[in-house]
């Protein structure tokens, strides 16, 4: 569903990316991880065209992301995305911020994106805080309500760019249980973290970065089970030693 | 050599200084404003833009504005307005344009210029990621602007378009150049008629005190109130 073709990218003359190849298939949930500015969330944006990337190609569905020809807003409302810091609108409320797209977007009439946004509020748990503001919520549920905000474009796929580091750790258990509840319903999932026990649970694969390359890219029990890189060995003791 | 003050000028004249005067004087910055801000707003996402042309255009445009004293570009505009109408409708005649028209298309003109620096700090206090999720959920650039970044700019913004719109006020009085009758352009007249100068200026500039005054109090309180919580 997503194929990175010998992907590479530079910031100037710093490279972030280099020739990335790996691919999402259908229904596979996907961990990215990694030591931080070994440019995960940089791959990851670039699977929506959120960062334009200068050599390689990524595939969505067959539709080259990083073609000018290609309709971009088009390509992204089928493609879910939930971000580190929420990106809730805090000028909306939270039925503005789950309707705005589906309104705007898909060209639902109000009545039926309401009703959208109410079911995927229930399914997050957080009917109740329907009129609040973003900025009147804990951050796990600005994170839940950010989730059901890329669900009600229907999408089929769902990108997470470290959806639980900027969370208190008392919150990030109700963020991740709406994820695996996600992913055991078979969304297709690629999933920037450092939660290990998430990997463990739910993933398929899980992929290994450091310096802009991907250095490890296997299914998680080899992954767990003995990793073939030094880089990625190091990173799962430091990271698994408590 | 004591001043004989007769206050009896202002209720005599009153009607005057606010029916023609007053009148002028709020419609022009009103509509100042209005223009201004659009036009403003239209600059600052210009000179944001990656568009070289677009956003060389915008700066000079700014910085020639901003180089150059209100005063000057009223009466430029003032002779120059005419000429450019009658070369836009195609005839070889100026074009008949009144001292009103033409110092509202002066004040909305300069006045974009400062609007367009408030609006442009004002699109870039939004982070960029809010950009970013308006865009993941299949937003155009101009839905993008229009429901995401630019409502939470104006907001933030408000209180210093609403400053900036005091000066706008003032400086509304310079159109006595043009000889237009704004408020301030009113109480003149009648002071050189009456030879009642030194009171019907303190009168004006007391008007002028209170209405400025009064609004910037309004705009303090409104930052408290309207402030987006995050």
């Amino acid at each position: 569903m997503i194929e990175f073709k010998n992907v590479s990218k530079w910031y100037g003359d710093f490279q972030v990316l280099s020739d990335c190849t790996t691919r999402v298939d259908k229904g596979e949930v996907v961990v990215v991880c990694g030591p931080s500015g070994s440019g995960k969330s940089t791959l990851i944006k670039c699977a929506n065209g959120l960062e334009p990337f200068q050599k390689g190609e990524l595939l969505f569905n067959g539709v080259s992301v990083g073609d000018p020809q290609t309709d971009l807003p088009r390509l992204r409302s089928q493609i879910g995305m939930v971000f580190q810091h929420f990106e809730l609108f805090p000028h909306l409320s939270v039925m503005q911020n789950l309707t705005l797209g589906q309104i705007k977007v898909l060209e639902r009439s109000q009545e039926e994106a309401d009703q959208k946004a109410m079911a995927l509020l229930d399914r997050v748990g957080l009917r109740s805080q329907a009129e609040k503001f973003p900025g009147q919520l804990s951050g796990g549920q600005q994170q839940r309500v950010a989730i059901a905000r890329a669900l009600c474009m229907d999408p089929v796929a769902m990108l997470f760019d470290e959806p639980t580091s900027a969370l208190d750790p008392e919150m990030v258990n109700e963020v991740l249980d709406v994820m695996v509840a996600l992913a055991k319903e078979g969304m297709t999932m690629m999933v920037v973290t450092h939660e290990m026990g998430f990997a463990r649970k739910v993933s398929d694969r899980v992929i290994f970065m450091d310096a802009g390359k991907i250095v490890e890219d296997c299914s998680k029990d080899e992954f767990f089970g003995a990793p073939r890189s030094p880089r990625a060995q190091e990173f799962l003791s430091k990271i698994l030693s408590h | 050599m004591g001043y004989d003050f007769d206050f009896d000028v202002i209720q005599r004249s009153w009607v005057y200084l606010f029916r023609d005067g007053m009148t002028f004087t709020v419609t022009l910055t009103l509509l100042s404003m209005l223009g201004g801000v659009v036009l403003g707003t239209a600059l600052a996402l210009m000179r944001l833009s990656s568009h070289r042309v677009l956003n060389g255009f915008a700066g000079a445009y700014v910085n020639l504005m901003r180089s150059l004293p209100l005063v000057l570009v009223i009466f430029w505009f003032y002779f120059l307005v005419p000429y450019i109408g009658g070369w836009l409708s195609g005839s070889n005649q100026p074009m008949k344009v009144g001292a009103f028209a033409s110092a509202l298309i002066t004040f909305t003109m300069f006045e974009a210029a400062f609007y367009c620096e408030i609006m442009r700090a004002g699109i870039q206090s939004i982070p960029k990621g809010q950009v970013s999720a308006g865009y993941a959920i299949g937003l155009k650039y101009r839905q993008t602007m229009s429901y995401i970044v630019l409502p939470q700019a104006f907001r933030n913004m408000l209180p210093v378009l609403l400053t900036q719109t005091i000066i706008l006020f003032q400086d509304t009085s310079l159109v006595y150049v043009i000889s237009s009758t704004n408020f301030l352009g009113a109480a003149a007249k009648v002071a050189n008629r009456d030879h009642r100068l030194v009171e019907m200026y303190t009168f004006a500039a007391l008007i002028y005190f209170i209405i400025c005054f009064a609004a910037s109090m309004y705009v303090r309180r409104l930052q408290a109130r309207i402030s987006i919580i995050r």
